[in-house]
């Protein structure tokens, strides 16, 4: 049940709606922008996406709809969730709160994970499944680093593993204001917690992704350094099915490295 | 006052300094060579060896992945210990209780060692630095209430003495805890904390009864810190502290001469010069504060005192009370000074050796110590009464009524009805020793 409906946050293009959810323990920001068919954008933990260009794009077809992942940008996160998969149970209640019918899904980095965790749960809310960058499976053996470690490289090295072109990188630690750096600091925060121990991953998952019946795109940069698009291949390999198309020039938001192609391929899929 | 002999049994034999760029998580154990260090573990167990026949005790730590300790379980060392010396307070300081998938083992552990050593085990914990959340992949988040965690279920399995009983935590299940043995000492051994800036975390644990202990902090800290606990106690209608429920460590260097004592402490201070690491294993997400942590991440905070000490030298540690040395009587005066700044505290920790200080060196800065410094000083301060939760401590003892907290505790033990199960000639055997 929608509790709060703050004041809309108007922008020169769409109009934003802001809504919070009391779901479970937490409390859920859901945005939403645009009318037509109902398109849910689970964000990644670098949040690029709130901002971008592409989702004012998606919005003129398409009633965009991004909750806030608790712990990030003032939604809350409860003791009560300890994991992604614990995660994906919220988020099914909100389909449910929400009276979502065939809504599609675009997922990024841990929000592809997240997708998956929901999908493979119950889909029947769901229509079609863009899988951008995922995390959240491992692949090969116990020695092998299937996801780069964020945590243990430095800074810079982190910046390059996650973009061809660190020019590209929206976020500058060093230039951000107070708030800007709270921000962040929360939400590297709310990502360890939930992603430190296993690694950005479910041991379980990779052996119920082939409950995944939905029609599935992957979209992968072909310069990722967090995940290769040999993980990639590995991911889609699970999903009867799924295409995975890569973006050159791009790491691990090619969303945000190449918005253009990226869109196409979004467009294609959706349409 | 209780003294404590310290050194963190560091390899000093190191690539040149543009060769690594961490002591710490990522130096390769090439590094270590262990012809060497074979002997190297000897010298700082000797060491410890020396402390016992000086009379006065030992503290050993615990860190893991770095060439700033060897240290990297610290119960052998203790354990060794334990057998090996007689009269000494064995503490261990500490546990990483944050990081232990185990803690039923490390409870077992600390019983084992309180038992042969005739119950002279003081039992710390920690939560560990943020370099060791590398090594232990235990979520940096958590580290705070997985601590207690962890300590609560340890004190439980040592009290309960008729188990098995049942666990079933946040971070620990354990469906059948029955420690063996139980501790020698009753109900259990002395605990010890350590902490930095967080006074609430500082006075939770003296609350419990814990001995509180604080590293290398200015006399400002140390007494911003201090006197933030007893004031938050107060406020809470508990009984005054003693003052061993405090405890610090800082670098100490004894000489015949200045000139010798400055020598020894130049040797001590391989540990703050030689203490680099990566700056992102120094605050990985949630370890600090989050305001700190926002700090961090725009540049505005290095993350860490060791960066903003590391350039600062050796006068600058003198004035603020985290280097000790000069001759014998230097050395009482400034550790009288600092006890009076910071509002007093029970136990010293003298970080008496580091990096490549010859054992003869350090011997004779232990020898000083114990032997001209100590006895001016093991009259200072105030001892628990009783032993246990601070509501039931009683009223403070002073120290000069003892001859220093070995005895102190166990005759306060023993007065005030806690069960003490030490045998008598074992006790009669210490005790004649130390007069001797």
């Amino acid at each position: 049940m929608p509790v709060k409906k703050s004041a809309a946050r108007c922008s020169p293009k769409a109009r934003t709606t802001r809504k919070t959810y009391n779901l479970q323990e937490a409390k859920v920001v859901v945005e939403t922008k645009g009318t037509g068919k109902p398109l849910l954008i689970l964000h990644s933990e670098d949040r690029y996406e709130r901002d971008a260009d592409f989702i004012e794009e998606l919005a003129k077809k398409h009633r965009v709809i991004m909750p806030m992942m608790p712990g990030y940008n003032g939604s809350t996160l409860p003791e009560s969730i300890r994991t992604i998969e614990d995660m994906s149970y919220l988020y099914l209640d909100l389909l449910d709160e929400m009276k979502l019918q065939d809504v599609s899904v675009i997922g990024f980095s841990v929000g592809g994970w997240l997708a998956c965790e929901i999908a493979t749960k119950n889909d029947t809310r769901l229509k079609k499944l863009i899988l951008v960058d995922p995390v959240g499976i491992k692949n090969r053996g116990s020695y092998d680093r299937d996801i780069a470690d964020i945590y243990y490289n430095q800074f810079a090295v982190v910046k390059k593993m996650k973009f061809r072109d660190v020019k590209k990188d929206p976020r500058i630690l060093t230039e951000m204001t107070d708030d800007e750096a709270m921000d962040e600091a929360k939400a590297r925060e709310a990502t360890a917690k939930l992603c430190w121990d296993p690694y950005f991953h479910n041991p379980g998952l990779r052996y119920r992704l082939n409950r995944i019946k939905l029609k599935t795109l992957l979209i992968w940069g072909a310069n990722d350094g967090i995940v290769k698009t040999s993980y990639g291949r590995g991911f889609a390999k699970k999903i009867a099915g799924s295409k995975m198309v890569t973006i050159t020039k791009a790491g691990h938001f090619p969303h945000v490295e190449q918005p253009e192609e990226f869109m196409q391929h979004v467009r294609a899929f959706l349409r | 006052m209780e003294f404590y002999h310290f050194t963190e049994f560091a390899w000093p034999f190191l690539p040149p300094d543009d060769e690594f760029t961490s002591m710490r998580v990522n130096l390769p154990s090439s590094v270590y060579d262990p012809d060497v260090g074979a002997d190297w573990y000897n010298m700082c167990l000797d060491q410890h060896l020396l402390a016992d026949d000086l009379g006065i005790n030992c503290m050993i730590n615990e860190h893991h992945q770095t060439a700033t300790c060897l240290n990297s379980a610290a119960p052998l060392s203790v354990a060794i210990l334990a057998r090996q010396t007689k009269n000494a307070r064995l503490c261990i300081l500490g546990n990483p209780a944050a990081n232990l998938r185990d803690p039923v083992r490390n409870a077992e552990e600390m019983a084992m060692i309180d038992n042969i050593s005739h119950g002279r085990l003081e039992c710390g914990f920690v939560r560990g630095v943020p370099y060791e959340l590398f090594g232990s992949n235990c979520n940096p988040t958590e580290t705070g209430p997985r601590l207690w965690e962890s300590i609560a279920l340890m004190q439980k399995a040592w009290t309960t003495l008729d188990g098995p009983f049942n666990y079933e935590g946040r971070w620990i299940h354990k469906r059948q805890v029955n420690v063996w043995p139980r501790p020698y000492q009753a109900p259990h051994m002395p605990i010890w904390m350590t902490g930095g800036s967080d006074v609430n975390h500082a006075t939770r644990s003296v609350e419990n009864g814990f001995t509180f202990t604080m590293f290398l902090t200015p006399t400002e800290g140390m007494k911003k810190m201090f006197t933030g606990v007893r004031e938050n106690l107060k406020k809470k209608g508990l009984p005054k502290t003693a003052d061993d429920l405090f405890a610090f460590m800082p670098l100490v260097a004894v000489g015949e001469t200045e000139e010798e004592a400055l020598k020894f402490v130049q040797q001590v201070f391989w540990y703050v010069t030689n203490n680099k690491s990566e700056p992102q294993f120094r605050a990985p997400p949630g370890y600090v504060e989050t305001e700190l942590y926002a700090n961090f991440l725009s540049g505005k905070f290095s993350g860490g005192r060791t960066d903003a000490i590391r350039t600062k030298g050796m006068e600058y540690f003198r004035e603020n009370g985290v280097a000790v040395y000069g001759t014998p009587d230097q050395v009482v005066a400034q550790l009288k000074k600092m006890y009076k700044e910071i509002g007093g505290f029970g136990n010293l920790i003298a970080m008496l050796h580091s990096g490549d200080m010859p054992y003869k060196d350090v011997a004779k800065s232990m020898t000083l110590f114990a032997k001209e410094v100590v006895p001016q000083l093991k009259d200072m301060g105030t001892v628990s009464s009783k032993v246990g939760m601070l509501k039931d401590r009683g009223r403070p003892i002073p120290a000069s009524k003892f001859s220093g907290r070995t005895d102190a505790l166990e005759a306060a033990r023993a007065k005030t009805g806690v069960e003490v199960r030490s045998p008598k000639k074992s006790k009669k055997r210490n005790t004649k020793k130390r007069a001797a």
